[in-house]
C-alpha cells in the first residue's frame, strides 16, 4: 500500500491564526472551506490533533452546518434563489438555463471544480429577482441571456 | 444524608441539595420510566419520558425529573392524567421509529400507547444519546457521535477509532434502547477496510 504523506502546512497555518486555541474551532473550520473549498479527512484529523477535540465531534460540527463541505466543492459558488418572489419571476427558468450551462445539478459540482450549484429559498433581495448569487454577489433581474453573461466572467 | 423532605405520590421522602426528582424517587423505591436516563451520565433531559406533575400555586406544572433539581415542599405526582397522556404521546411518536423495541413495547402496554397512532417511520434509532455520551463521558473514546441534523442526524461510528477500541469494549450495545447502536456498528465494521 501506498503510504501518502500528508502535507499539514496550509492546515498548521490556519490552525497558529488562532495560536491552537480550541474554542476557535468553527472558524478554523470555516477558513479551512474558504481555502480549499472542502473539509478533507486528514486535515480534520490534524485539527483533531492540534486542537485536542476528539474527531468526532469535529465531524458532527462539520456535518452539522451548511457552510462546510466534506466533499470538493468548486471555486465559485452558485446560489440560484428559488424562494417564493424569485419563483413567481421565473426562477425555474435561471435554474434551467445554470444547470444546462455548467451541466449539473443543485448540489453538484463540475468536473472541472469550478462551479457548485444549490438552490437556496430567499437572499433576501426579493425586489430583484430572480436573483442569482456567486460567491456572495448578488446578481438581480437575471434573464436565461443574462445568467450566461454573468457565468462567462468566472474562471 | 438528607437536607429536607418533599412529597412524592402523598409520600413524605427525604432528599438532598443538588439531587433530582429522579433521583430521589429512585432512593424512596418510586419508579419513574426513562429512556435517555443513565446513572454514569450527566443529566441529559432528551426523551422527557420521565416528566411528572408539580403543584405550582394554584396550578400544576409538568417538569422534566430527571434533570429538575428537588426543593423543599415540593408536591410531585408521577402519574396523573396529564402525566400518563403525554407519556402515552411520546411513546407513540418513538414507536413510529423503533416499532419493535422491546422496552418501548413494554411502556406501551403500560400506557396504552398505540403502537401505529403516527405513520411508521422506523429509522431504529431514537436518538436518546445513550451510546454517544457513554462512549464520550464514561470511555472517554469518542468511536460514536451523532453526525447532521434536523430529520437527517443519526449516530454514526468513526472507523479509525471504533476499530481500536469497540472490538473490546461493546459497552453501548446493551444500553441502547433499539439495538440500533450495534447495527450501526456491525454496519460500519463490515463497509469498512482496515
Ligand atoms: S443508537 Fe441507540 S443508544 Fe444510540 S442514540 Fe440511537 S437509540 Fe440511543
Ligand atoms: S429520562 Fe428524563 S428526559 Fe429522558
Amino acid at each position: 500500500m501506498i503510504k501518502r504523506t500528508v502535507d499539514h502546512t496550509s492546515v498548521d497555518e490556519i490552525i497558529d491564526r488562532y495560536d491552537g486555541e480550541k474554542s476557535f474551532l468553527i472558524q478554523v473550520l470555516l477558513d479551512l472551506q474558504a481555502e480549499q473549498h472542502w473539509l478533507q479527512k486528514d486535515a480534520l484529523s490534524r485539527i483533531s490533533e492540534r486542537l485536542e477535540v476528539p474527531l468526532m465531534r469535529i465531524q458532527h460540527i462539520a456535518t452539522f452546518y451548511k457552510a462546510f463541505s466534506l466533499v470538493p466543492k468548486g471555486r465559485h459558488q452558485v446560489h440560484v434563489c428559488t424562494g417564493t418572489a424569485c419563483h413567481v419571476r421565473g426562477a425555474g427558468r435561471v435554474l434551467h438555463t445554470v444547470e444546462e450551462l455548467i451541466d449539473i445539478r443543485p448540489g453538484e459540482t463540475d468536473l472541472d471544480l469550478k462551479f457548485s450549484l444549490e438552490t437556496v429559498n430567499c437572499l433576501g433581495c426579493c425586489a430583484l429577482g430572480p436573483v442569482i448569487e456567486i460567491d456572495g454577489k448578488a446578481h438581480g433581474k437575471v434573464t436565461s441571456g443574462k445568467t450566461a453573461e454573468v457565468l462567462k466572467g468566472y474562471e | 444524608m438528607s437536607d429536607f423532605t418533599m412529597r412524592i405520590d402523598g409520600r413524605e421522602v427525604p432528599a438532598a441539595r443538588g439531587q433530582t426528582i429522579l433521583e430521589v424517587a429512585g432512593n424512596a423505591g418510586i419508579e419513574i420510566p426513562t429512556l435517555c436516563h443513565h446513572e454514569q451520565l450527566e443529566p441529559h433531559g432528551g426523551c422527557r419520558l420521565c416528566i411528572v406533575e408539580l403543584d405550582f400555586g394554584e396550578w400544576t406544572r409538568l417538569v422534566v425529573s430527571c434533570v429538575y433539581q428537588a426543593k423543599p415542599d415540593l408536591e410531585v405526582r408521577t402519574r396523573s392524567g396529564k402525566v400518563d397522556k403525554l407519556r402515552k404521546i411520546i411513546l407513540e411518536l418513538l414507536l413510529a421509529h423503533a416499532p419493535d423495541s422491546e422496552l418501548l413495547k413494554e411502556l406501551a402496554a403500560e400506557y396504552g400507547a398505540n403502537r401505529t397512532r403516527f405513520e411508521q417511520e422506523p429509522s431504529f434509532c431514537v436518538h436518546c444519546g445513550l451510546c454517544v455520551r457513554y462512549c464520550a463521558e464514561v470511555k472517554g473514546a469518542h468511536a460514536v457521535g451523532f453526525i447532521d441534523r434536523g430529520v437527517r442526524k443519526e449516530i454514526a461510528f468513526l472507523p479509525e477509532i471504533a476499530k481500536e477500541v469497540c472490538e473490546d469494549c461493546k459497552e453501548c450495545f446493551p444500553l441502547c434502547p433499539t439495538s440500533y447502536a450495534q447495527a450501526a456498528y456491525v454496519l460500519m465494521d463490515a463497509l469498512s477496510t482496515r
